[in-house]
Protein backbone atom coordinates (compact mmCIF):
# COMPACT_ATOMS: atom_id res chain seq x y z
CA UNK A 1 0.00 0.00 0.00
CA UNK A 2 0.68 3.56 -0.60
CA UNK A 3 2.21 5.15 2.33
CA UNK A 4 0.95 8.52 1.30
CA UNK A 5 -2.21 8.52 0.13
CA UNK A 6 -3.17 4.75 1.04
CA UNK A 7 -3.92 3.78 -2.48
CA UNK A 8 -2.97 0.24 -3.63
CA UNK A 9 -1.12 1.51 -7.00
CA UNK A 10 2.57 1.60 -5.85
CA UNK A 11 4.46 0.30 -9.09
CA UNK A 12 6.30 -2.94 -8.56
CA UNK A 13 10.06 -2.20 -7.87
CA UNK A 14 12.09 -2.95 -11.14
CA UNK A 15 15.24 -4.47 -11.49
CA UNK A 16 17.43 -4.74 -14.65
CA UNK A 17 20.05 -7.00 -14.98
CA UNK A 18 23.30 -5.20 -16.04
CA UNK A 19 26.08 -7.39 -17.91
CA UNK A 20 29.31 -5.62 -17.39
CA UNK A 21 30.32 -3.62 -20.06
CA UNK A 22 33.79 -4.91 -21.95
CA UNK A 23 36.84 -2.63 -21.02
CA UNK A 24 36.86 0.28 -23.70
CA UNK A 25 41.01 -0.20 -25.60
CA UNK A 26 42.98 1.08 -23.15
CA UNK A 27 41.19 1.23 -20.27
CA UNK A 28 42.35 -0.50 -17.06
CA UNK A 29 40.71 -1.70 -14.45
CA UNK A 30 42.59 -1.94 -11.10
CA UNK A 31 41.85 -4.61 -8.88
CA UNK A 32 43.10 -5.29 -4.84
CA UNK A 33 44.90 -8.61 -4.76
CA UNK A 34 46.19 -10.79 -1.59
CA UNK A 35 49.40 -12.38 -2.33
CA UNK A 36 50.42 -14.82 0.03
CA UNK A 37 54.24 -14.60 1.00
CA UNK A 38 55.20 -16.54 4.02
CA UNK A 39 58.84 -15.35 3.68
CA UNK A 40 60.84 -15.32 6.67
CA UNK A 41 62.11 -11.37 7.15
CA UNK A 42 65.93 -13.08 8.25
CA UNK A 43 65.27 -15.73 5.40
CA UNK A 44 68.07 -13.74 3.13
CA UNK A 45 70.84 -13.33 5.83
CA UNK A 46 70.19 -17.12 6.55
CA UNK A 47 70.76 -18.39 3.12
CA UNK A 48 74.35 -16.25 3.25
CA UNK A 49 75.01 -17.69 6.36
CA UNK A 50 74.46 -20.95 5.30
CA UNK A 51 76.76 -20.43 2.40
CA UNK A 52 79.75 -19.01 4.96
CA UNK A 53 78.99 -22.22 7.26
CA UNK A 54 79.29 -24.40 4.23
CA UNK A 55 82.48 -22.70 2.49
CA UNK A 56 83.82 -22.74 6.28
CA UNK A 57 83.19 -26.90 6.53
CA UNK A 58 84.54 -27.19 3.63
CA UNK A 59 87.76 -25.29 4.31
CA UNK A 60 87.82 -26.94 7.81
CA UNK A 61 88.05 -23.62 9.17
CA UNK A 62 86.62 -23.34 12.93
CA UNK A 63 84.04 -20.06 12.89
CA UNK A 64 83.10 -18.62 16.21
CA UNK A 65 81.45 -15.47 16.72
CA UNK A 66 82.55 -13.76 20.02
CA UNK A 67 79.44 -12.11 22.06
CA UNK A 68 79.07 -9.71 24.58
CA UNK A 69 78.40 -6.08 25.72
CA UNK A 70 80.68 -3.50 24.59
CA UNK A 71 83.85 -3.50 27.81
CA UNK A 72 83.41 -7.44 28.41
CA UNK A 73 87.10 -7.93 27.46
CA UNK A 74 86.29 -9.95 24.10
CA UNK A 75 89.77 -8.19 22.39
CA UNK A 76 91.44 -9.08 25.38
CA UNK A 77 90.59 -12.02 25.52
CA UNK A 78 91.45 -12.55 22.10
CA UNK A 79 94.69 -10.55 22.27
CA UNK A 80 95.60 -12.96 25.13
CA UNK A 81 94.78 -16.25 22.96
CA UNK A 82 96.38 -15.39 19.92
CA UNK A 83 100.02 -15.50 21.88
CA UNK A 84 99.36 -18.18 23.66
CA UNK A 85 97.90 -20.28 21.05
CA UNK A 86 100.31 -19.28 18.45
CA UNK A 87 102.27 -21.87 18.03
CA UNK A 88 99.31 -24.30 18.40
CA UNK A 89 96.64 -22.72 15.84
CA UNK A 90 96.48 -20.63 13.08
CA UNK A 91 93.93 -18.32 13.54
CA UNK A 92 92.47 -15.27 11.67
CA UNK A 93 90.12 -12.65 12.82
CA UNK A 94 87.19 -10.34 11.32
CA UNK A 95 87.09 -7.77 13.89
CA UNK A 96 83.27 -5.58 13.94
CA UNK A 97 83.03 -2.25 15.80
CA UNK A 98 80.91 1.01 14.54
CA UNK A 99 84.05 2.97 14.13
CA UNK A 100 87.87 2.88 14.13
CA UNK A 101 90.08 0.35 14.10
CA UNK A 102 91.34 0.47 17.30
CA UNK A 103 90.69 -3.37 17.99
CA UNK A 104 91.77 -4.28 14.81
CA UNK A 105 95.23 -2.82 15.24
CA UNK A 106 95.49 -4.34 19.08
CA UNK A 107 94.74 -7.48 16.93
CA UNK A 108 97.43 -6.57 14.05
CA UNK A 109 99.80 -6.28 16.50
CA UNK A 110 100.43 -9.84 17.89
CA UNK A 111 100.67 -10.34 13.89
CA UNK A 112 97.28 -12.31 13.40
CA UNK A 113 95.58 -11.76 9.93
CA UNK A 114 92.53 -9.02 10.82
CA UNK A 115 89.96 -7.80 8.62
CA UNK A 116 88.15 -4.81 10.46
CA UNK A 117 84.11 -4.12 9.57
CA UNK A 118 82.81 -0.87 10.54
CA UNK A 119 79.48 -1.08 10.81
CA UNK A 120 78.57 2.80 10.77
CA UNK A 121 74.84 2.93 12.28
CA UNK A 122 74.52 -1.03 12.58
CA UNK A 123 74.87 -2.17 15.82
CA UNK A 124 75.45 -6.03 14.71
CA UNK A 125 77.35 -7.89 12.27
CA UNK A 126 74.97 -9.57 9.27
CA UNK A 127 76.12 -12.93 7.39
CA UNK A 128 76.83 -10.54 4.16
CA UNK A 129 79.86 -8.81 6.13
CA UNK A 130 80.99 -11.97 6.76
CA UNK A 131 81.09 -12.80 3.33
CA UNK A 132 83.00 -10.31 1.96
CA UNK A 133 85.50 -10.79 5.13
CA UNK A 134 85.88 -13.97 4.38
CA UNK A 135 86.78 -13.33 0.44
CA UNK A 136 89.17 -10.23 1.87
CA UNK A 137 90.80 -12.72 4.93
CA UNK A 138 90.82 -16.22 2.85
CA UNK A 139 91.12 -17.69 6.04
CA UNK A 140 93.80 -20.95 5.71
CA UNK A 141 92.72 -24.27 5.71
CA UNK A 142 91.85 -25.93 9.51
CA UNK A 143 92.64 -22.73 10.81
CA UNK A 144 90.41 -20.97 13.67
CA UNK A 145 88.52 -17.83 12.57
CA UNK A 146 87.50 -15.67 14.97
CA UNK A 147 84.23 -13.06 14.86
CA UNK A 148 84.17 -10.38 16.89
CA UNK A 149 81.14 -9.22 17.10
CA UNK A 150 79.90 -5.67 18.18
CA UNK A 151 79.77 -5.04 21.40
CA UNK A 152 75.87 -5.45 22.32
CA UNK A 153 74.18 -7.90 24.40
CA UNK A 154 70.89 -7.47 22.25
CA UNK A 155 71.20 -7.28 18.38
CA UNK A 156 73.69 -9.98 17.33
CA UNK A 157 71.80 -12.45 19.06
CA UNK A 158 69.26 -12.74 16.30
CA UNK A 159 71.78 -12.88 13.36
CA UNK A 160 73.42 -16.32 12.02
CA UNK A 161 76.69 -15.54 10.60
CA UNK A 162 77.58 -19.03 9.44
CA UNK A 163 79.42 -19.52 12.65
CA UNK A 164 80.05 -22.68 14.71
CA UNK A 165 79.21 -21.28 17.56
CA UNK A 166 78.56 -18.03 19.51
CA UNK A 167 80.94 -17.71 21.99
CA UNK A 168 79.11 -14.75 24.47
CA UNK A 169 82.15 -13.38 26.85
CA UNK A 170 80.64 -11.53 30.56
CA UNK A 171 82.55 -9.52 32.82
CA UNK A 172 81.74 -9.78 36.40
CA UNK A 173 81.77 -5.98 36.70
CA UNK A 174 78.20 -6.21 34.97
CA UNK A 175 76.37 -7.82 37.39
CA UNK A 176 75.41 -12.08 37.96
CA UNK A 177 71.55 -11.49 36.51
CA UNK A 178 72.22 -10.66 32.97
CA UNK A 179 71.39 -14.13 31.41
CA UNK A 180 67.92 -13.22 32.72
CA UNK A 181 67.68 -9.53 31.51
CA UNK A 182 69.25 -10.44 28.42
CA UNK A 183 68.16 -14.26 27.42
CA UNK A 184 68.06 -14.23 23.64
CA UNK A 185 72.21 -14.06 23.37
CA UNK A 186 72.98 -16.48 26.22
CA UNK A 187 70.09 -18.79 24.48
CA UNK A 188 71.77 -18.32 21.34
CA UNK A 189 75.29 -19.05 22.51
CA UNK A 190 76.98 -22.55 23.31
CA UNK A 191 79.73 -21.29 25.44
CA UNK A 192 80.13 -18.86 28.16
CA UNK A 193 82.84 -17.19 29.62
CA UNK A 194 83.03 -15.14 32.67
CA UNK A 195 85.67 -12.74 32.46
CA UNK A 196 87.84 -10.36 34.90
CA UNK A 197 87.26 -12.87 37.62
CA UNK A 198 90.07 -11.19 39.19
CA UNK A 199 87.97 -8.57 40.28
CA UNK A 200 85.79 -10.83 41.95
CA UNK A 201 86.94 -9.56 45.70
CA UNK A 202 85.72 -6.14 44.17
CA UNK A 203 82.46 -6.52 42.92
CA UNK A 204 79.54 -8.46 44.12
CA UNK A 205 79.36 -11.10 41.58
CA UNK A 206 78.40 -14.99 42.52
CA UNK A 207 79.53 -17.02 40.10
CA UNK A 208 77.14 -20.01 40.70
CA UNK A 209 74.28 -17.60 40.52
CA UNK A 210 75.23 -16.68 37.50
CA UNK A 211 75.99 -20.50 36.02
CA UNK A 212 72.27 -20.91 37.35
CA UNK A 213 70.99 -18.03 35.69
CA UNK A 214 72.53 -18.92 32.53
CA UNK A 215 71.18 -22.52 32.54
CA UNK A 216 67.95 -21.38 33.36
CA UNK A 217 67.57 -19.45 30.16
CA UNK A 218 69.56 -22.38 28.44
CA UNK A 219 70.13 -25.58 29.83
CA UNK A 220 72.75 -26.79 27.53
CA UNK A 221 74.85 -23.93 28.15
CA UNK A 222 78.80 -24.53 28.93
CA UNK A 223 80.46 -22.18 31.35
CA UNK A 224 84.24 -20.93 32.26
CA UNK A 225 84.93 -18.71 34.19
CA UNK A 226 88.40 -17.14 33.36
CA UNK A 227 91.11 -13.81 33.54
CA UNK A 228 92.22 -12.56 30.48
CA UNK A 229 94.58 -10.40 32.38
CA UNK A 230 95.87 -12.98 35.26
CA UNK A 231 95.23 -15.96 33.00
CA UNK A 232 93.55 -17.70 35.53
CA UNK A 233 90.91 -20.78 33.95
CA UNK A 234 92.43 -19.63 30.44
CA UNK A 235 93.63 -23.74 30.13
CA UNK A 236 89.62 -24.83 30.02
CA UNK A 237 88.78 -21.86 27.09
CA UNK A 238 91.46 -23.58 25.50
CA UNK A 239 90.87 -27.14 25.69
CA UNK A 240 87.42 -26.22 24.57
CA UNK A 241 88.34 -24.25 21.83
CA UNK A 242 91.34 -26.85 20.76
CA UNK A 243 88.33 -29.79 20.96
CA UNK A 244 86.18 -27.44 18.67
CA UNK A 245 88.48 -27.36 16.37
CA UNK A 246 89.06 -31.20 16.49
CA UNK A 247 85.33 -31.69 15.03
CA UNK A 248 85.30 -29.73 11.99
CA UNK A 249 88.54 -31.77 10.85
CA UNK B 1 68.29 -1.30 17.02
CA UNK B 2 68.16 -4.33 14.85
CA UNK B 3 64.38 -3.75 13.47
CA UNK B 4 65.86 -0.93 11.55
CA UNK B 5 67.73 -3.22 9.63
CA UNK B 6 64.61 -5.73 9.64
CA UNK B 7 62.78 -3.11 8.47
CA UNK B 8 64.99 -2.52 5.45
CA UNK B 9 65.16 -6.37 4.55
CA UNK B 10 61.01 -6.57 4.46
CA UNK B 11 61.23 -3.56 2.05
CA UNK B 12 63.14 -4.80 -0.12
CA UNK B 13 61.57 -8.15 -0.07
CA UNK B 14 58.47 -6.92 -0.96
CA UNK B 15 59.64 -4.33 -3.46
CA UNK B 16 61.29 -7.14 -5.18
CA UNK B 17 57.99 -9.69 -4.97
CA UNK B 18 55.72 -6.37 -6.01
CA UNK B 19 57.47 -5.81 -9.26
CA UNK B 20 56.31 -1.93 -9.74
CA UNK B 21 52.74 -2.86 -9.01
CA UNK B 22 51.40 -0.73 -5.91
CA UNK B 23 51.49 -2.29 -3.00
CA UNK B 24 48.68 -1.70 -0.09
CA UNK B 25 48.63 -3.66 2.47
CA UNK B 26 51.73 -5.43 4.47
CA UNK B 27 51.03 -8.26 7.04
CA UNK B 28 53.67 -9.05 8.95
CA UNK B 29 53.83 -11.47 11.86
CA UNK B 30 55.75 -10.85 14.91
CA UNK B 31 56.32 -13.46 17.52
CA UNK B 32 56.18 -12.46 21.19
CA UNK B 33 59.22 -14.20 21.79
CA UNK B 34 61.03 -13.16 18.61
CA UNK B 35 63.25 -10.77 19.70
CA UNK B 36 61.93 -8.18 18.09
CA UNK B 37 59.82 -5.22 19.28
CA UNK B 38 56.57 -4.36 17.37
CA UNK B 39 56.32 -1.11 18.03
CA UNK B 40 60.15 -0.40 16.91
CA UNK B 41 59.54 -2.12 13.15
CA UNK B 42 56.18 -0.04 12.92
CA UNK B 43 58.05 3.52 13.85
CA UNK B 44 61.29 2.15 11.65
CA UNK B 45 58.62 1.03 8.53
CA UNK B 46 57.21 5.03 8.55
CA UNK B 47 60.79 6.36 8.17
CA UNK B 48 62.07 3.55 5.61
CA UNK B 49 59.21 3.44 3.42
CA UNK B 50 58.83 7.43 3.24
CA UNK B 51 61.21 7.50 0.52
CA UNK B 52 60.20 4.34 -1.48
CA UNK B 53 57.28 2.78 -3.53
CA UNK B 54 56.14 1.82 -0.27
CA UNK B 55 55.34 4.88 1.11
CA UNK B 56 51.58 4.86 2.06
CA UNK B 57 51.16 1.32 2.40
CA UNK B 58 49.63 -0.11 5.23
CA UNK B 59 51.68 -2.58 7.54
CA UNK B 60 49.46 -4.72 9.72
CA UNK B 61 51.22 -6.02 12.43
CA UNK B 62 50.10 -9.94 14.03
CA UNK B 63 51.59 -10.54 17.43
CA UNK B 64 51.47 -14.35 18.04
CA UNK B 65 51.89 -14.83 21.87
CA UNK B 66 54.18 -17.08 23.10
CA UNK B 67 54.02 -20.77 24.60
CA UNK B 68 55.98 -23.20 25.78
CA UNK B 69 55.62 -27.19 26.68
CA UNK B 70 57.55 -28.74 29.98
CA UNK B 71 60.15 -31.27 28.78
CA UNK B 72 59.61 -33.35 31.85
CA UNK B 73 55.75 -33.16 32.29
CA UNK B 74 54.72 -31.74 29.07
CA UNK B 75 52.33 -29.01 30.77
CA UNK B 76 52.02 -26.17 28.33
CA UNK B 77 52.31 -22.69 29.09
CA UNK B 78 51.81 -19.14 28.31
CA UNK B 79 55.26 -17.29 28.40
CA UNK B 80 56.12 -13.58 27.80
CA UNK B 81 59.82 -14.46 28.09
CA UNK B 82 62.02 -17.02 26.17
CA UNK B 83 62.57 -19.02 29.26
CA UNK B 84 60.02 -20.33 32.67
CA UNK B 85 59.42 -22.43 35.31
CA UNK B 86 56.44 -24.92 34.52
CA UNK B 87 53.78 -24.38 36.64
CA UNK B 88 52.85 -27.96 37.25
CA UNK B 89 55.96 -29.58 38.50
CA UNK B 90 58.32 -26.64 38.89
CA UNK B 91 60.71 -28.40 35.88
CA UNK B 92 62.98 -25.30 33.92
CA UNK B 93 63.51 -27.43 31.31
CA UNK B 94 60.58 -25.45 29.02
CA UNK B 95 60.53 -25.76 25.34
CA UNK B 96 59.26 -22.87 23.36
CA UNK B 97 56.63 -23.85 20.98
CA UNK B 98 54.90 -20.41 19.42
CA UNK B 99 55.80 -17.03 19.78
CA UNK B 100 59.24 -16.99 18.03
CA UNK B 101 58.30 -16.47 14.50
CA UNK B 102 58.90 -13.30 12.16
CA UNK B 103 57.27 -13.56 9.13
CA UNK B 104 56.46 -11.96 6.08
CA UNK B 105 52.98 -13.55 5.71
CA UNK B 106 50.93 -11.46 3.25
CA UNK B 107 51.00 -8.71 0.46
CA UNK B 108 47.38 -6.74 -0.57
CA UNK B 109 48.69 -5.46 -4.45
CA UNK B 110 47.06 -3.47 -6.91
CA UNK B 111 46.92 -5.05 -10.21
CA UNK B 112 45.49 -4.70 -13.58
CA UNK B 113 42.59 -7.18 -14.47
Amino acid sequence: MCVTCGCNDTPPASFTSLEPSPPEPGSEVLNTVSHPLEVKVLAHNDRIASHNRSWCENHQVLALNLVSAPGAGKTSLLVRTLEDLKDRLTMAVLEGDQATSRDGDRIRATGCAVVQVNTGTGCHLEAAMVQRGLQTLNPPAQSVLMIENVGNLVCPALFDLGERAKVVILSVTEGDDKPLKYPYMFQASSLLLINKIDLLPYVDFDLDRCQAYARMVNPAIQVMALSAVTGEGLDNWYTWLLGARTQVL
Amino acid sequence: MHELSLTQTIITTVLEVAAGQPVQRIVLEIGQLSGVLPESIDFCFAACAAQTPLAGAQLDLVVIPGRGCCRDCGHQMDLDIPYGMCDRCGSLAIAVIAGQSLLIKSLEMLVCV
